[in-house]
């Protein structure tokens, strides 16, 4: 059986989750990895919760927010900008590929983007496989002095 | 009432923690009134089998730091916890991996290699390399089996306390030890510090709004005496850190670097503060932003600098 990844989409409750809404109605073809997670801002997403979502065994995890300019609080995704950027250099650091953590705007009517999104992430986390983690409980286990 | 057993010991630390622990002063002598010390390799000569001799929880109080990173550590911290009633974590290392916790970057074959093979001032003394069992005729010699990944103590053994700090300040240390002296015990699980919320809460320096167009290395600028130093662009990681320690390094244009560990609630130290400096950032550019973030130069090591083994991802994929 074909690899089919696991991805954690953080979508905003003002552009994005109206934006991947729209894809459904509009029945655009899509792949069914991403599981949504509605902020009230992407703002408002802790770092911590996309490291813990891949403590949780997701493989990928996508942040949408509205398109800079746009927000809903005026600057929340610049705030999301920033800490992304800094995120993205740190789990890399961390051994986890660059390409697992995505940030894309998706605005209220930008449905093709949110599908774009949703197929680039998935295709290249297929490509890279699951990311596993260190099963470090065994080695704790080993041989005594 | 009978004299408090008492027993200190370290794993995976740098050996601050005993000169912290001396560090009470003449306040030994009260410790001492009320409690015997049975085990401390540091300073008192009992050995591992003089502890394996004792029967179950027949230590009352056993002050542990130091990170595990192998098995000797292991075994020795399985014990401990086997013949105390109350094991306490003592230091950062101990709490959350500490220094000896930015291991988990990598991994036991390429720190072996750096420190047998690789480094220019390594005499390669015909590959002779320490192995863990080696015969001879008079029996087997052995060295402990070193881990990829540096663990806290509490992810080995189950642990009542905590006690942070790089080395834990003298006050934190008192603290614990006359709750303990007194019976008077918090809950378990408890980070024994005064009840400070974060290091800023105690510092000296003045806060206003925190906007920044460049971040600096410790170095590169000569802070004032005043200004609050994440505004001066240094990557102080106060708003992070639990208070309790005094705020001194601060005070002496030394930038936080945590070691008192995560504010109460938080899990994550790091991402933690990771989501402070990105906020601070005074730009509407993506560019700009990116140009920024880049002077970070290791973003692992500034926010993780004792947390790793106890962040949410604990270590570095292994290659």
């Amino acid at each position: 059986m074909s690899f089919e990844p696991k991805i954690i989409a953080f979508l905003c409750n003002w552009c994005s989750y109206a934006g991947a809404d729209l894809a459904g109605v509009s029945r655009s073809k899509c792949s069914p990895n991403v599981m949504s997670i509605r902020l009230m801002c992407s703002g408002g997403l802790e770092p911590a919760f996309v490291l813990k979502a891949f403590k949780e065994g997701a493989d990928g995890v996508l942040v949408c927010g509205c398109n800079l300019g746009d927000c809903h609080y005026v600057d929340g995704n610049y705030k999301t900008l920033m800490r992304m950027t800094l995120l993205k250099k740190l789990v890399k650091q961390l051994g986890i590929e660059e390409e697992r953590v995505r940030l894309q705007w998706v605005c209220a009517s930008c449905a093709e983007d949110f599908v774009q999104a949703v197929n680039t992430i998935t295709n290249d986390v297929k490509a890279l496989g699951p990311y596993t983690q260190i099963k470090i409980e065994a080695e704790a286990e080993t041989s005594r002095i | 009432m009978a004299k408090l057993k008492l027993a200190l010991y370290w794993a995976a630390s740098c050996g601050g923690c005993e000169i912290a622990q001396l560090m009470i002063g003449d306040k030994i002598l009260k410790l001492i009134e009320a409690a015997d010390i049975v085990f401390w390799p540091v300073a008192i000569d009992a050995k591992y089998d003089d502890v394996e001799a004792m029967p179950a929880k027949s230590i009352d109080v056993c002050l542990f730091n130091g990170a595990i990173r192998n098995s000797e550590q292991e075994h020795m911290a399985k014990m401990l916890r086997e013949k105390s009633k109350i094991l306490i974590a003592y230091g950062a290392c101990a709490c959350r991996g500490g220094i000896p916790g930015l291991g988990n970057l990598h991994d036991r074959q390429s720190i072996f290699n750096t420190v047998y093979r690789d480094t220019v001032s390594t005499e390669k003394n015909g590959n002779i390399f320490p192995q863990t069992l080696f015969r001879v005729s008079e029996g087997d010699l052995t060295l402990p089996v070193f881990y990829d990944t540096v663990s806290t103590l509490n992810q080995v053994v189950d642990v009542e306390y905590y006690i942070p700090g790089c080395p834990p300040e003298e006050k934190t240390t008192w603290l614990a030890l006359e709750a303990l002296l007194e019976g008077k015990l918090p809950p378990k699980g408890t980070v024994i510090s005064h009840n400070v919320k974060a290091v800023c809460d105690e510092c000296s320096r003045k806060r206003d709004i925190k906007k920044i167009k460049k971040i600096y290395r410790n170095f590169e600028i000569i802070p004032d005496a005043e200004t609050c130093l994440l505004e001066l662009g240094l990557l102080c990681t106060g708003v992070a850190t639990r208070g309790g320690c005094g705020a001194l390094c601060p005070q002496v244009n030394m930038p936080c670097t945590g070691c008192y560990g995560p504010v109460e609630g938080v899990i994550d130290q790091g991402a933690h503060f990771l989501s402070a400096i990105a906020s601070v950032i005074d730009s509407k550019d993506e560019e700009e932003i990116r140009t920024i973030i880049n002077d970070v130069l290791d973003p692992v090591g500034t926010c993780y600098r004792y947390s790793l083994p106890d962040s949410l991802v604990r270590r570095a994929s292994l290659k």
